[in-house]
């Protein structure tokens, strides 16, 4: 294991071989033990999310999350749906698959890889990648290609100070991510009729990834991501569409050119590099000036107009100056 | 067995996905509003879009399975299970156009002209809609040798049906890809039993 350059971490804080090999005993001691001591206190949680199946250092890096100035205000989508319905088309194509069919995968240990061009390539311990880096929790607004949107409690670190961390060349121009590939795990990635290529592929430009707004998750709702919302990390773009921010993340690299992504590759006319929410270009299948805001009821649509960049415009709008987003979209 | 009332035993199957769908609306506005999940108009869009579909895949089944089990009584329910594939697919434009949309029809229009599974989902609806208008006896014998001949619009009817399915999917193809092996497997045996009787 390669430490990650810049960072912190000392000779001191690798974990010898025995005590890693035997982590999953530790993890399984202390998790019975914290559950017993705390077990009154964290009730009510569990009751309304059941229990965190996540390892503890992540539970407790995620429970110290502090509040953002860049949450909104609006009403949560409840939690039930935030988890029950979802696009992650590796557990099947229906909203409630990912729910169904995720319960098998296992997201830890975890392990990303990172190469290009940067300093602080090779493959790191998620613990080690995330290890000292204040984690967030940021209300934003999700907005889906699919003119329906959500509003989303995260947690997660700034994603400028995780990539800092990973020392991107000068030449780096943009950051590609890729999510796990796990047939086996993964039914919808076994699909013989997929319409799409996997392991699936995003991207973005060096600036928009260091952009203050954008978030690389480790949790939602005050507890560690569940599988079917991307877990152990996944990134969160609130200014484009819910397709770019990739769940999973098993790869980062570094480019000087810009990278195909999955959708870009399966059908370019609709899906384009940038994927910025904007309600004045339409897409092939759906009207992009208005979303239905989940939940809806049966009898009203719960119909609100699409801002531009999502709402965060004035925040993000800089990164585009004399682009054309028509052509750009 | 009475006729009439085989007749009508079957209209009463037929109404049996809509109670279904009845119940769970009902559910979902008396009693828990997440009984359809967080967009619940967009579940009944789907759910009488599969509905109309499986019945259209019925209709095309009965005469290969009236062959082979030689139930005449199942011929004389075809039309009934056609009338019930349209009334199903209204359902589902209903729900598309009334709850999804809630009747823009500006943005009806627009849909209709700019937007291709849109487009061949309502054509195919058209001709279900003809279909169904012309089911009754009075047609069928004012019409003579050309109702048959009409009521074959049935088959481009299932295949802009699958183009629509085709087009709405997003990440993967295997449910189409099931619905067009079975459509495919009828209308060939449908070919050959036309090309042995020529």
């Amino acid at each position: 294991m390669k430490t990650p350059v810049g960072s912190t971490l000392t000779e001191a804080d690798v974990t010898p071989e025995t005590v890693y090999l035997n982590r999953r005993q530790y993890l399984k001691t202390s998790a019975v033990a914290a559950a017993v001591l705390v077990a009154p206190k964290l009730k009510a949680s569990e009751s309304t999310f059941g229990a965190d199946p996540a390892p503890l250092w992540l539970q407790s890096q995620n429970k110290q999350a502090s509040p953002s100035p860049f949450s909104t205000t609006e009403k949560l989508t409840p939690y039930e749906y935030v988890t029950g319905y979802n696009n992650f088309y590796e557990f099947g194509t229906g909203k409630d698959d990912p729910e169904k069919y995720g319960q098998d995968f296992k997201p830890h240990p975890w392990q990303v890889t990172v190469s290009g061009l940067a300093e602080g390539t090779g493959t790191f311990d998620l613990e080690d990648l995330l290890k000292g880096l204040a984690v967030e929790e940021r209300i934003y607004r999700l907005r889906c290609v699919e003119a329906w949107s959500m509003v989303i409690p995260w947690l997660g670190v700034s994603m400028a100070a995780l990539l800092k961390r990973l020392k991107p060349l000068s030449s780096a121009r943009y950051v590609a991510f890729e999510t796990v590939y796990r047939p086996e795990e993964m039914p919808g990635q076994a699909s013989f009729f997929a319409a799409i290529d996997y392991p699936y592929i995003e991207a973005l430009r060096m600036d928009e990834a260091m952009h203050p707004l954008t978030l690389m998750a480790t949790g939602v709702y005050g507890r560690s991501l569940p599988n079917q919302n991307g877990a152990p990390l996944r990134l969160v773009v609130p200014w484009k569409y819910g397709f770019k921010s990739i769940k999973s993340i098993r790869k980062i690299t570094f480019t000087d050119r810009q990278p195909q992504t999955t959708w870009q590759k399966a059908n370019a006319r609709e899906y384009g590099f940038y994927a910025n929410v904007n309600p004045a270009v339409d897409h092939p299948r759906w009207r992009q000036s208005e979303e239905r805001r989940l939940p809806s009821t049966l009898f009203a649509s719960n119909r609100v107009p699409t801002l531009p960049f999502n709402g965060y415009a004035e925040a993000v709008a800089g990164l585009y100056q004399g682009m054309d987003l028509t052509k750009h979209y | 067995m009475d006729k009439v009332f085989l007749t009508r035993w079957f209209w009463w199957v037929l109404l049996l996905p809509c109670t279904f769908v009845g119940a769970r609306v009902a559910q979902v506005v008396w009693y828990d509003p997440s009984a359809l999940g967080p967009d619940p108009a967009q579940s009944l869009v789907d759910l009488f879009g599969t509905i109309a579909l499986w019945l259209l895949c019925a209709v095309l089944f009965v005469t290969p399975v009236q062959t082979i089990i030689k139930a005449r009584w199942l011929l004389r329910q075809r039309r009934a299970l056609g009338v019930a594939c349209f009334g199903y697919a209204l359902l589902h434009w209903l729900s598309y156009a009334g709850l999804l949309l809630e009747w823009q029809w500006q943005n009806l229009g627009q849909d209709l002209l700019k937007r291709p599974y849109i487009i061949v989902g309502f054509l195919a609806g058209l001709m279900l809609l003809v279909l169904a208008g012309t089911s009754n006896n009075a047609s069928a014998r004012a019409l003579g040798r050309r109702w048959r001949i009409l009521h074959r619009l049935v088959y481009p009817a299932a295949v802009l049906v699958l183009i629509h399915m085709f087009w709405v999917a997003r990440s993967d193809y295997t449910e189409v890809a099931l619905y067009s092996a079975v459509v495919l497997l009828l209308l060939l045996h449908r070919w050959r039993q036309q090309a042995k009787s020529s």
